[in-house]
């Protein structure tokens, strides 16, 4: 699968940045996650966003994501949407 | 002899300041004080080092105090608030003994029943006379009140006066009078405009502490407190400004004239005293320009000391006669007890400053709080850290309803008859879980890098250090 540099959501208080760029095949997820709440949720985030991504069938691709304490149906909206950009479905 | 001296490091040295003592400064200056520092910072070039700090309180413009702790300058701070620059480092356990968290009450009380000695004080005087009469109502670093400064000045041993505008003569009408000063030095500047007094505090345009806000004046008006010789007291979080804009229009619309408004002054609190929704104002602190203007012009807005603001030894103090107080929560668990010293993580970013004082002595104290900020829950099944004592804490409202303790029986009757949506504190707890999710406890230390005192004196609670 194509996927292109694309990106979802906000540096907003409550919000979370998502961006996903093209990795080589078979170099799975590599997820950078930086967030506000990470001592209280950070397995856990990464744990939704790897979820999301996988449901939306990226499996090969660099992602960062800057969270600002988004809950979890805050960060699937934000992932599927840099998901459905990244392959060039919105 | 005079008491004016060329320099601060002459009136250290008059002053008999040694090794171990304990020096104090109140906070007027807020986040634009350089006195402490200037203070300190002489008092390390002559070599003199193991001081206790005791100030109203710290401020991130004191982040060099981290510096000396290291160099043993300081070596013990006591405090009614403690902002988050030196919080950090206090909470990663920079310092051997740990600080002592008072209360704007407790703290003058303590000073004044000998509970807690001040050696030298260091009153940061906007204006002052070569006596050390001095004030803060006028000069380039105009402050307003100096409430907290009073039982420093005359309870030290000796009292210096630092000011950035000497005056020839006498000075009309002073706050602090020379009698109790023993020493007046003239310098530069004592602070930075900018960081002493905000412009305008703005209210809240967040929709969700609108809601707040609104059912905080409306639980106030079923409440039965809100009529003539009404009393109030608000902090400066934008919703609690919020709701007192709401409250002022209840006020107006019914005609009903309070007594007295109290605390530290916001502009809003000085639109409300003109409006004729209060009588007079006292204030221990401002915390705008709007404030210190008022304060210099308006006879019915009144400088009080700490003491007769809220110290518990003090029977006929201020916050006993308060009929309504609002205040803001960092934390607030279902039996009620407040958080207000550390973030979720355990770290030291605030304290008590008249918190537990303000809750105690006003017949509704209001805690007024979102469920959730950035998905840390504020209703909690534990709060981290004790800071106000739940049987002293009324009424939380949050967007989500309103909370009213057990205690308070006869208040959750009226908030429901008057179409108040009230609801059970756990029920709030609940919510924010299933919201957020559960978080994973903080990684806490086993060294006490605070002790928190309530208003009295006694042990409330300790705060460990942070693991990061």
């Amino acid at each position: 699968m194509i996927i292109n540099k694309a990106y979802a959501g906000t540096l907003e208080s409550s919000d979370i940045f998502v961006e996903i760029e093209p990795a080589d095949e078979g170099a799975g997820i590599e997820l950078k996650l930086t967030s506000a709440v990470y001592k209280q949720f950070g397995p856990q985030i990464e744990e939704v966003i790897l979820e999301t991504l996988k449901a939306n069938g990226i499996e090969d691709a660099k992602v960062t994501a800057n969270d600002r304490g988004a809950v979890d149906c805050t960060i699937r909206a934000r992932v599927e949407v840099a998901a459905l950009r990244a392959k060039g479905e919105v | 002899m005079s008491k004016l001296l060329k320099d601060l490091k002459e009136a250290i040295r008059l002053s008999g300041l040694k090794d171990g003592m304990t020096i104090s400064f109140h906070h007027h200056l807020r986040n634009g004080d350089r006195t402490a520092v200037m203070v300190l910072e002489a008092a390390r070039e002559l070599g003199i080092k193991d001081l206790n700090v005791n100030i109203s309180s710290v401020f991130d413009t004191h982040a060099s105090f981290i510096d000396m702790i290291k160099e043993g300058v300081i070596t013990g701070i006591e405090t009614d608030y403690m902002g988050g620059a030196v919080g950090k480092a206090i909470s990663s356990g920079i310092m051997e003994k740990p600080v002592i968290f008072r209360t704007h009450g407790g703290r003058p009380g303590d000073i004044i029943r000998g509970a807690s000695h001040i050696d030298v004080a260091f009153v940061a005087a906007p204006t002052s006379d070569a006596e050390g009469n001095c004030t803060g109502k006028m000069g380039k670093s105009a402050c307003g009140s100096l409430g907290y400064a009073f039982a420093d000045a005359m309870y030290a041993d000796k009292t210096v006066v630092i000011t950035d505008n000497l005056i020839e003569g006498i000075l009309d009408k002073p706050s602090i009078s020379g009698e109790y000063v023993d020493y007046v030095v003239a310098v530069e500047k004592i602070g930075e405009p900018s960081g002493i007094v905000s412009g305008t505090t703005k209210i809240t345009k967040d929709p969700v502490g609108l809601v707040i806000a609104d059912y905080a004046a409306k639980a106030i008006e079923a409440s039965g407190l809100l009529k003539d010789g009404f009393s109030f007291q608000t902090g400066a979080g934008g919703a609690s400004l919020a709701a007192a804009k709401y409250l002022k229009d209840i006020m107006m619309e019914k005609n009903i004239k309070g007594s007295f408004g109290l605390g530290g002054i916001t502009s809003y609190m000085v639109d409300m005293l003109e409006c004729g929704c209060f009588e007079k104002l006292y204030d221990v602190q401002c915390f705008d320009l709007g404030a210190v203007e008022s304060i210099r012009t308006n006879p019915n807005h009144i400088e009080i000391t700490a003491e007769k603001y809220a110290s518990p030894w003090l029977e006929e103090n201020m916050v006993n006669d308060l009929d309504v107080v609002i205040l803001g929560a960092t934390e607030i668990d279902t039996n009620f007890n407040v958080n207000v010293h550390t973030d979720s993580n355990g770290c030291i970013m605030g304290g008590s400053g008249g918190h537990s004082d303000t809750a105690a002595g006003a017949k509704i104290a209001m805690i007024v709080a979102p469920l959730s900020r950035a998905r840390i829950s504020i209703v909690t099944d534990e709060v981290l850290c004790k800071s106000t004592p739940g049987s002293t804490v009324d009424v939380l409202v949050t967007q989500c309803g309103i909370a009213v303790n057990p205690l308070r029986p006869e208040l959750s009757e009226r908030f429901k008859e008057a179409g108040l949506p009230v609801v059970d504190i756990h029920d709030l707890a609940e919510k924010a879980k299933r919201l957020n999710g559960v978080p994973l406890k903080p990684q806490r230390g086993d060294k006490v890098v605070a002790e928190v005192l309530y208003r009295d004196g006694t042990l409330l609670d300790r705060i460990y250090n942070v693991i990061d």
